[in-house]
């Protein structure tokens, strides 16, 4: 009996991206649903009631949700090209790390985006700091831990390489400067020449649309929790 | 200190004792029998060797394992489960480790925020997060439903991880006097506390009580007077 595999995403979400590679790299073949984010489905409310978001896999009648746990139950369900290195040491190496990304540059590096003035610079900062630590971790090896190795990790990470410099573009800042981080900067040409990353990624163009107006309404909406709280205030 | 570890083996858990993720792997540690030195950690002024093993976060708990620093406590769980196998914390069956991850990662990076944000705020946005947090215990409360624990008949990844709703919420609860966390509205979620501190070495792995409440309240009179 085939087995279905099944992944809701949204075109341009980090997260679903992902679950997306990792599927592509072990050769499993799924059905790709769209969903607006915007306009959430009962598909997706049903499927995901704790978080209502996407990515959601569906594997036969089993659900997962979360993209880091979806990318352990790849790897358990299907071993071959393994994402995760066999050493348990390794192992926590790389889940340590795709969760630093997730907490200490995702957030701070969109915070600068829509941000303004001195809490700018701190979220810029942070960023830095971030990405900094994760150029340690890179140096010296051209894809993280040599050889694929922890196919996991760029999978995690590997968002940088494509959202970075659209809100770079789109807020006039730079995160990935090649002076300061030569070893992302390598790894990041390599990884965008990958094919099977290639054939995913969504048109720049479209990207930069779309995050210019996100940026314009993370603005709009910093302006009117700033008004609530002001009014809170007085 | 043990005296039975050998030269080639040394397990070190760099933590504080008023700490649930400090205290989840030493739960570990204990369920499956592996003899490890504590160091205390006093986080006003952190030991050089914490700050040189997890320069990343400057957090506890380290777990520090033939030299090799390991930092984040799930992270740290999944590690002790796939070093030391016997007793094991996490299922075998994949699905059944992604539920385990998922109601983990759901109680460390959702409900404690939550819970959090009810305990301080005021006014309407105290209404709607304490909404939150009921909503998030049924989620909490349905999985149990049924089992003695997360984890079956026996303690396993989520309930050493919720361990700090048993212990934690109700002393916080108690030192701030409010009732949103009650028997009444999650019956099971309170049997499951009345059984999973029960368990001895549940109770060897908790701040002691009252060290624990004098603790709590400093804490909670430190926010107060911070937020003047």
């Amino acid at each position: 009996m085939a087995t279905k595999v099944k992944v809701l995403g949204f075109w341009c979400s980090p997260f679903v991206f992902r679950v997306v590679w990792a599927l592509k790299l072990k050769g499993v073949e799924f059905e790709y649903i769209e969903e607006d984010v915007f306009n959430k489905s009962t598909r997706l409310l049903e499927l995901n009631p704790v978080h209502k978001k996407v990515p959601v896999l569906v594997h036969d009648d089993k659900v997962i949700v979360e993209s880091f746990v979806i990318l352990e139950y790849i790897d358990e369900t299907w071993p071959q090209d393994p994402l995760l290195p066999q050493d348990p040491y390794e192992k926590a190496t790389a889940r340590f790390w795709a969760k630093f990304a997730d907490e200490k540059l995702m957030q701070t590096a969109c915070k600068s985006t829509w941000t303004k003035g001195e809490e700018k610079e701190d979220a810029l900062k942070a960023t830095m700091e971030a990405l900094e630590k994760i150029e340690g971790e890179l140096k010296g090896k051209s894809y993280f831990g040599g050889e694929n190795k922890y196919a996991y990790l760029e999978i995690a990470i590997g968002w940088i390489n494509y959202l970075l410099p659209i809100w770079e573009e789109i807020a006039s800042i730079q995160f990935l400067d090649p002076k300061r981080f030569p070893a992302i900067t390598a790894w990041k040409s390599k990884f965008l020449d990958n094919p099977l990353i290639k054939e995913t990624l969504p048109p720049r163009e479209k990207l930069l649309i779309y995050f210019h107006e996100r940026v314009k309404q993370w603005e709009i909406d910093a302006t009117i929790r700033e008004l609530a709280e002001t009014k809170l205030e007085n | 200190k043990c005296k039975t570890l050998t030269m080639a083996e040394e397990v070190k858990l760099y933590g504080t004792w008023s700490s649930p993720f400090s205290r989840r792997i030493e739960l570990a540690l204990k369920l499956k029998g592996v003899p490890f030195e504590y160091i205390e950690e006093d986080l006003s002024n952190k030991s050089p060797e914490l700050l040189k093993y997890n320069p990343a976060h400057k957090k506890i708990p380290v777990l520090v394992h033939n030299s090799k620093p390991i930092a984040e406590s799930q992270v740290i769980l999944e590690y002790i489960d796939e070093i030391w196998n016997n007793n094991p914390i996490l299922p075998q069956d994949p699905y059944q480790r992604a539920m385990a991850r998922f109601w983990g990662k759901f109680i460390d990076e959702k409900v404690l925020a939550t819970r959090m944000k009810a305990n301080f705020a005021e006014g309407k946005e105290r209404e709607l997060v304490t909404e939150e947090f009921f909503q998030q215990m049924e989620f909490l409360e349905n999985e149990l439903n049924g089992k003695d624990f997360f984890g079956g008949e026996t303690i396993g990844f989520v309930d050493i991880v919720a361990i700090v709703v048993a212990i934690w919420f109700p002393l916080t609860q108690e030192v701030l006097g409010v009732d949103t966390f009650t028997e009444e509205k999650f019956p099971v979620l309170f049997k499951w506390i009345r059984k999973i501190t029960e368990i001895d070495v549940v109770n060897e792995c908790r701040p002691p009580r009252e060290k624990h409440l004098a603790y709590v309240k400093a804490r909670i009179e430190d926010l107060k007077s911070a937020s003047k």
